[in-house]
């Protein structure tokens, strides 16, 4: 917007407004840090105060990892969202090829159930695929965190799109050379369409990483359980009133997000309101 | 509803970089003058200091003898179409018209959206905006699409809505930044033809910015030239092309090129140069019509390499190459001429008295020749 | 043309010459997904479908067909009803107020000079942090005795709140973390929005005589961003309906219910106290009402673009 005249006050105006807001929106962060660093005498002093009075030093930080085990969760996020997302892109990836690059009967309905598919949340099949996994026997494992997420509907629908303006004449060009097709769609194709692929993964592993719902009915024991499980049932116990702790906690287990966010910020933004910009 | 003006050491800087320097400009009420130049050279950015869009960095506007600099662009009493039309998508034709004059002439409430339109009292100041509005639409005639949306329209409807919209406020002073570059070459044609109609009409000052040097000499009173954010020359366009007054202008204005040979090559060409030209290097420039393919009395001969012939029908243009490597246009009648092949070499014959030179530097140097006193730049 | 040829006179069809891709390939391409499209998202709704007329519970040996019993004990359920109302009540907060609050910042921040990536970054940090953690710092921000905000209250002398301890306010506590929450990503899908309304259009605008940043947000700003709006409405109602983290993990529908929403009554029917098949029934509810908005996601992006 080019406003030459009087911008000067309504650009001070909007920064005084933002960073009134830009504060009230980092508050609860601050909060964090700062109460996982404070004594826990002050915790109970009935006033703010903005800095500990009294460094704790990484205490709470050494204590999380230590007594509770902050570092088998994390551990367990990197596992159960990097299973998923290995699985997701193995499966969706050569199907949305399929329905982007090849004539076949049924195409039509495969895809008209994946467009339906993505409006269904978790919450939809959680009863039969609970009930499924216990009559395998496999609740509480590993795989039970991951299966019902194997599939992405949203990762078929996003790379078709994406492939079906990747130009056919490289893939002819690639047929003609006597390339297979799985060939041309792992070497040709997907290291072409990167950009897509990286802001799925975004997307896919930050959903994952931050879900709560599926591993709070799949998941019983501690050592299998993802961060924010892990979180609400320490938070539970009868140490919950351990804040210091709860809140290193909390900042060990928010970190790897919020590095990689600020490290990658542009594609974080673009993976994670994806969704939204269909 | 016209007025004169004054653009006085105007200088502009993004940054670092100078866009303007020290452009000074006088406009007479009621003429059409053309901005032209190549693509960057600072043309939007003066019309948009102009319009009040972006302030200059120093120097002053004033219109009919008043200061505008502190004036923001509505109160300038200036309407400005632009290069993309800048319609308001959502709007349609006829609101897209009669917005200048709701907002000018509407008090706050009544110009919101959705609940302005039922405030109150405001009924006879509605349908006199109406009416100005169809005037308007009328002279660009495009009465007919008042209640479509732009996306509807072809490239050249919408810039007649940009020019109505333009037009219904009756402003003193009309801006338009390359109106006509984004439709196709026969359309642009004919809305020359109707832009130069509507300021006969309408008789305000026209500043018109262009690229297209032919669009400029066509449709112009005045055609200033800028090159790297200064005005190079101004001028009529007849003096603008037999006079340049700089080898910068000179190429740019008129089409084919105009040809530049350095002296030492003309000399190089034919002896009989020497003592036309000054002993200190300098550049001589030839126009394509300046040069016969026929000997002419006066005339010296020299020899060139055939490049190119390009057709035009009633004319022919042939491109030539000196020994020295200099190129040379020939403008000629189609009729009758026989030409070697391409690659062979021929003669043709270049003006004793050389139309133009210029020094080391592109300005054009007059030179007292036969007596007669040098003329003044 | 070829095409003429094709539709005059009764020549033969024209075979598509040169190799034809045979569609095994593609089926063996896709079957992966097909299988785990079945076994992961149709098979089960169906099951859940059928769950819902029986009086299934998990662990027992029997099953029997109830036909619409469950749909129609959910129309007598007190809790079932009341969780409805309060994720409704719920929605009401979180959407308008993290759309409103999106438009502002991309509004505000669009017109900055400086800064614009500062504050893009700052707005969008809660987005990326994970809610169970996020909420674990407001329980505590928002604790009726020790939680900062009520400390600072107390220094100004104000008096203190118990928000997650008040039935009046312990649903607005939880929309205001959804708020916070939302507001980055909403602020972001403006942005988006800003960046497709042209430069030019603003010089017209000013050129018009709007003049004031009112008149031009109100002519130009809103109906150009009115597609996006829409949209941005209807994924923030989407979310806002699928709250479930901060309801487990800070107040667990308490104080007395008033924060019951229906994915976590449906969870603890379900996975609590096992009666499947009531809890079907109350995902069905939940899935009708999702795939309406999804319908009405749909459309709106059927006409995002309206000019
Ligand atoms: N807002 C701006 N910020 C920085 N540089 C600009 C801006 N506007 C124009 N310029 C620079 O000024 C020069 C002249 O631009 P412009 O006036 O648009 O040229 P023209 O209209 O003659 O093609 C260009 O080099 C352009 O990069
Ligand atoms: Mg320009």
């Amino acid at each position: 917007m080019n406003t030459p005249y009087r911008c000067r006050p309504a650009q001070i105006l909007s920064h005084v407004v933002l960073l009134f807001l830009a504060f009230l929106f980092l508050f609860p962060f601050y909060v964090m840090i700062v109460t996982s660093i404070r004594s826990p005498q002050e915790l109970f002093v009935r006033e703010f105060r903005w800095l500990p009075q009294q460094f704790t030093g990484l205490q709470y930080y050494i204590q999380a990892v230590t007594d509770i085990p902050a570092l088998t969760f994390l551990k367990n996020g990197v596992i159960v969202s990097g299973g998923i997302l290995f699985v997701q892109l193995l499966t969706a990836i050569p199907c949305a090829y399929a329905l982007a690059k090849f004539q076949f009967r049924g195409r039509d309905l495969l895809f008209a159930v994946v467009l339906f598919s993505l409006t269904v949340p978790i919450q939809a099949p959680a009863l039969p695929l609970f009930l499924g996994l216990s009559a395998i026997g496999a609740i509480d494992t590993y795989f039970a965190a991951m299966a019902p997420f194997f599939l992405s509907v949203f990762a078929i629908f996003l790379f078709r799109q994406t492939f079906r303006s990747y130009p056919d004449e490289i893939i002819q060009a690639a047929r003609m050379d006597g390339m297979s097709e799985w060939a041309i769609l792992w070497t040709i194709v997907v290291p072409g369409c990167l950009p897509s692929i990286a802001a799925f993964s975004v997307f896919s592993v930050v959903a994952h990483w931050n879900d709560l719902y599926w591993p709070m009915v799949v998941i019983r024991s501690t050592e299998l359980m993802t961060p924010p499980l892990g979180l609400a049932v320490f938070a539970d116990s009868e140490s919950g009133a351990n804040y210091g702790a709860l809140m290193a906690m909390a900042a060990i287990l928010t970190a790897p997000l919020m590095v990689g966010f600020l490290l990658a910020q542009r594609h974080f933004i673009r993976g994670i309101t994806m969704t939204g910009v269909k | 509803m016209t007025a004169a003006v004054e653009l006085r050491n105007i200088s502009k800087s993004f940054g670092e970089t100078q866009t303007l320097r020290d452009v000074s400009l006088s406009i007479r009420p009621g003429e059409f003058i053309s901005l032209v130049g190549p693509s960057g050279c600072g043309k939007s950015t003066l019309l948009r200091i102009l319009a009040g869009l972006a302030p200059q960095s120093s120097g002053t506007i004033s219109i009919d003898g008043a200061e505008v600099d502190y004036l923001p662009p509505s109160a300038r009493d200036i309407a400005m179409v632009f290069q993309s039309y800048a319609l308001y998508p959502h709007m349609t034709v006829g609101q897209n018209i009669a917005t200048p004059l709701r907002m000018r002439q509407l008090p706050a409430p009544a110009r919101l959206p959705v609940i302005g339109r039922i405030w109150p009292g405001q009924s006879a100041k509605r349908a006199r905006i109406e009416q100005t509005v169809i005037e308007a639409a009328r002279l660009v005639e495009i009465e007919a699409m008042l209640d479509r949306k732009p996306a509807a329209l072809s490239g050249g409807q919408r810039q007649r809505v940009a020019l109505a919209r333009a037009i219904v406020r009756r402003p003193r002073v009309f801006l338009m930044d390359e109106p006509l570059s984004n439709l196709d070459a026969r359309l642009r044609v004919t809305m020359r033809a109707e832009i130069a109609a509507l300021h006969q009409r309408l008789g305000a000052t026209f500043i018109y910015v262009t690229h297209d040097q032919v669009e400029a000499m066509t449709m112009s009173d005045r055609v200033a030239v800028m090159m790297g954010g200064e005005i190079v020359q101004c001028a009529a366009p007849t003096e603008l092309y037999d006079n340049p007054r700089d080898l910068r202008v000179a190429r740019f204005v008129g089409s084919p090129e105009i040809a530049t040979i350095s002296s030492d090559e003309l000399i190089a060409a034919n002896e009989g140069f020497a003592t036309l030209l000054p002993h200190t290097p300098v550049i001589a420039a030839f126009r394509p019509e300046t040069v016969s393919l026929v000997p002419v009395a006066g005339h010296l001969e020299i020899s060139a390499t055939l490049q190119r012939v390009e057709q035009l029908g009633h004319e022919i243009l042939v491109f030539l190459r000196l020994a020295g490597g200099a190129r040379l246009t020939v403008r000629a009648a189609a009729a009758n001429v026989t030409l070697p092949a391409a690659g062979q070499r021929l003669s043709v014959w270049l003006p004793r008295r050389t139309p133009m030179l210029f020094d080391a530097d592109g300005a054009r140097i007059f030179r007292a020749r036969h007596g007669e006193p040098a003329h003044a730049g | 043309m070829p095409a003429d040829l094709t539709q005059s006179s009764g020549m033969v069809r024209p075979v598509r010459m040169g190799a034809i891709m045979s569609p095994w390939i593609a089926y063996c391409l896709a079957t992966p997904a097909i299988l785990l499209l079945a076994l992961t998202v149709i098979g089960p709704i169906i099951v859940m479908i059928a769950l819902s007329f029986t009086n299934y519970e998990f662990g027992s040996l029997g099953i029997q067909w109830t036909g619409l019993e469950n749909y129609r004990q959910l129309l007598d359920d007190r809790t079932f009803k009341r969780a409805l109302w309060n994720t409704f009540a719920y929605v009401a907060m979180v959407a308008p107020a993290s759309v409103l609050l999106g438009l502002f910042l991309a509004v505000l921040i669009d017109g900055l000079r400086h800064g614009q990536r500062f504050y893009r970054l700052v707005f969008f940090l809660p987005v990326t942090a994970t809610v169970v953690a996020m909420a674990m710092v407001w329980k505590y921000l928002l604790h009726g005795t020790i939680g900062p905000f009520n400390l600072l209250l107390q220094s100004l002398g104000l008096p203190s709140l118990d928000i997650f301890g008040n039935r009046d306010l312990a649903l607005a506590g939880l929309a205001a973390i959804n708020i916070w929450s939302l507001a980055g990503f909403n602020m972001v899908l403006f942005a988006a929005g800003l960046t497709g309304v042209p430069e030019d259009i603003y010089d017209a605008a000013a050129m018009d005589g709007m003049e004031s940043s009112l008149d031009r947000f109100l002519n130009v700003t809103l109906p150009l961003l009115g597609p996006t709006m829409l949209f941005v409405v209807v994924t923030s109602t989407i979310t806002a309906f699928k709250v479930f983290d901060t309801v487990a993990v800070i107040t667990r529908g308490g104080p007395r219910g008033s924060t019951d929403i229906l994915l976590y009554t449906t969870y603890l029917e379900g996975f609590s106290y096992f009666r499947m098949g009531s809890a079907a029934a109350m995902t069905v509810v939940f899935l009708t009402i999702m795939m309406i908005f999804a319908w009405i996601q749909a459309r709106v992006l059927d006409h995002k673009v309206h000019y």
